[in-house]
């Protein structure tokens, strides 16, 4: 598997990530080589293993066996401050983050 | 003997014996972070007047005799822990304008303890790197220098390598750091320091910009053992506001530094013993059997078969949930934004403006392996492989205690080296990224120098929620290396 700048550019747009054409054969070029040195994975026999899908899977304390991740009480416990979550934003209306006009 | 030479313990001690002040103290630090900042660039930030009254705090509190573990003792936060009112950049662009509106728990545990912030440190953008080269706020220097060509810049190492550095050069007693492929313990390696990656779970992630979720791990930097085990145990405990943060009490590691080694099994994982390594790591690696055998431990040859596809899958894992994490940098709700002619337009060139080169290549790679069509190929195939990692630790650790390998294949190399090929670059976290994968606790302890008087670090690696027996092996490495080499660029130095 192997990548031609259509796919970079589709990915891109994919990622949300502006390329210029420019940049796209230098990007196939060093994507490529990460991709082609990957491929010794496939070297790996994984039949009948169950993937390790995160957290929970890993590190049980104490011991064996999976750890269950922990439900937390559907509660609101945190917020009423509109101000400080708005702090950082580029742009805001009132307590609206505001965005470029999307519908004309 | 400088106030910027001591250790945490000691400081400790002198601060509760009223020796000196912990304004005299952080004034010291201040004061070595003016003279050697502007060369060493550790620092993105200084947070110089909040360092001051922390400590007059801490004066107070230690004369009412309110002293708690870490009071008045002033530490560096790698620039990817959300700190209150301090802006947090992840070493990007995009979070140049960024100032949190509230504190990780990790910094805000160490606060609990008395900590003074004298800052924030420079790291690899978004953690993203080996050598602290793809910072958008500069390159880091590491504070070492080669004999034979005492001119060449070293880099400290990454991603935490404004953290390394800082207490390497005595700009801090201590720092924190996150290791998501190796990004505490290379740079300790490369600086001379202890650096120690809990057990995935042992310290909240909440707060701390994400990078690849499954894979970040915050843990501390020290110049002793001894050091680290003060710092983690503050840093860590469990936080409801991290669902993967385990809820388990928090041992005395410091304690565990003076359990020695006698009667442990320790492991030497053969496929460890890589092509082209250098025969003074060999040799080192050597070195740290003798050592833990002559302090009573029994070695053991074990095997982790699956260790050289750790890289690869690192490779996939770790881009795929970054392309997912990094998503939310859309110029909407905070940091940077540019102008674009429509939403979507802005959004694009947003993260074409705001992300560097290393970071764009590694959200399309991530962005790539999730695609329909290749995720089974790649991401699916990348957890099996995963899984047959943790196997290959629960395996090993049936039979030992604690295993023994090198931290990093080679010592620190000079800024502009391996910048040309990604793939080179990532092998400096060959021997670290399977710890990550699988979860598992790590250190390195500096153990001996190279040829041209660098340091070297050997890692310990223990079981899950076990980082008390890497301590005692740790501290027991430490002793017998009687590591007292000194950077040659560090405060009063």
């Amino acid at each position: 598997m192997s990548l031609d700048p259509a796919t970079i550019r589709r990915i891109a747009s994919l990622a949300r990530i502006r390329v210029e054409e420019h940049e796209l054969e230098p990007l196939c070029h060093e994507l490529n080589g990460i991709l082609g040195w990957i491929e010794q994975l496939n070297e790996v026999d994984v039949t009948g293993v169950a993937p390790l899908t995160g957290a929970t899977n890993m590190a049980p304390p104490g011991g064996a066996g999976h750890q269950t991740m922990a439900m937390r009480a559907d509660v609101v416990t945190d917020g009423g401050y509109a101000d400080k979550v708005l702090a950082n934003a580029p742009e805001r209306i009132g307590d609206f983050f505001a965005v470029p006009k999307v519908v004309e | 003997m400088m106030l910027t030479d001591l250790t945490i313990a000691e400081a400790r001690e002198g601060l509760r014996a009223k020796d000196f002040s912990a304004v005299e103290l952080t004034m010291a630090h201040l004061h070595a972070i003016e003279a050697l900042n502007p060369r060493l660039n550790a620092y993105i930030t200084v947070s110089h007047a909040k360092a001051v009254d922390q400590a007059r705090a801490a004066d107070a509190a230690l004369a009412a005799g309110e002293a708690r573990a870490l009071t008045g003792i002033p530490l560096a936060i790698k620039d990817l822990f959300c700190t209150a009112g301090v802006r947090t950049t992840a070493g990007s662009k995009i979070l140049g304008p960024f100032v949190p509106p509230y504190e990780s728990t990790v910094t805000a545990n160490l606060l609990r303890d008395g900590a003074v912030f004298l800052g924030k440190t420079n790291l690899d953008e978004f953690a993203m790197g080996s050598s602290n080269m793809t910072s958008a706020y500069g390159p880091v220097e590491n504070p070492w220098k080669r004999r034979q060509d005492a001119n060449a810049v070293l880099v400290p190492g990454g991603s935490s390598g404004g953290s390394a550095a800082a207490v390497a050069a005595r700009l801090a007693m201590g720092a924190t750091g996150t290791d998501t492929g190796g990004s505490i313990r290379q740079p300790a390696s490369f600086c001379g320091l202890v650096g120690v990656k809990p057990t995935y779970g042992r310290c909240s992630r909440w707060g701390v910009v994400a990078f690849a979720s499954s894979l970040d791990h915050p843990g501390p930097f020290s110049r002793t053992v001894r050091d680290g085990a003060i710092l983690l145990g503050s840093m860590a405990g469990h936080d409801p506001k991290d669902s993967t943060s385990a809820p388990v009490a928090v041992p005395d590691f410091e304690a565990a530094c003076a359990r020695g080694v006698k009667g442990l099994r320790i492991g030497v994982p053969r496929e460890y013993r890589s092509d082209g390594m250098p025969a003074e790591i060999d040799a080192l690696w050597e070195q740290g059997v003798d050592w833990l055998r002559a302090a009573g431990a029994e070695i053991v040859d074990v095997s982790l078969p699956h260790t050289k596809y750790g890289l690869a899958t690192y490779y996939i894992v770790a881009p795929a949930e970054a392309s997912s994490n990094l998503s939310r940098y859309d110029g909407v709700r905070f940091g940077a934004r540019e102008t674009g002619e429509d939403l979507s337009d802005m959004y694009s060139r947003t993260r074409a403006e705001g992300f560097g080169a290393e970071v764009r290549r590694r959200v399309l790679i991530g962005t790539y392996v999730l695609s329909a069509g290749y995720y089974d190929a790649y991401y699916l195939r990348a957890q099996k492989i995963r899984a047959l990692i943790l196997k290959d630790f629960t395996d090993v650790f049936r039979g030992v205690d604690a295993l023994l390998t090198p931290t990093a294949p080679s010592a620190a190399f000079a800024q502009g080296e391996k910048m040309d090929d990604p793939v080179q670059m990532y092998l400096n976290d060959l021997f670290t990224v399977p710890a990550d994968l699988a979860g598992v606790p790590a250190a390195s302890v500096p153990a001996g120098l190279d040829a041209n008087g660098l340091p070297l670090g050997l890692q310990v690696i223990g079981k899950p929620f076990d980082e008390e027996t890497v301590f005692a092996v740790s501290a027991a490495l430490e002793q017998a290396a009687g590591f007292t080499a000194l950077p040659a660029i560090r405060a009063g130095g």
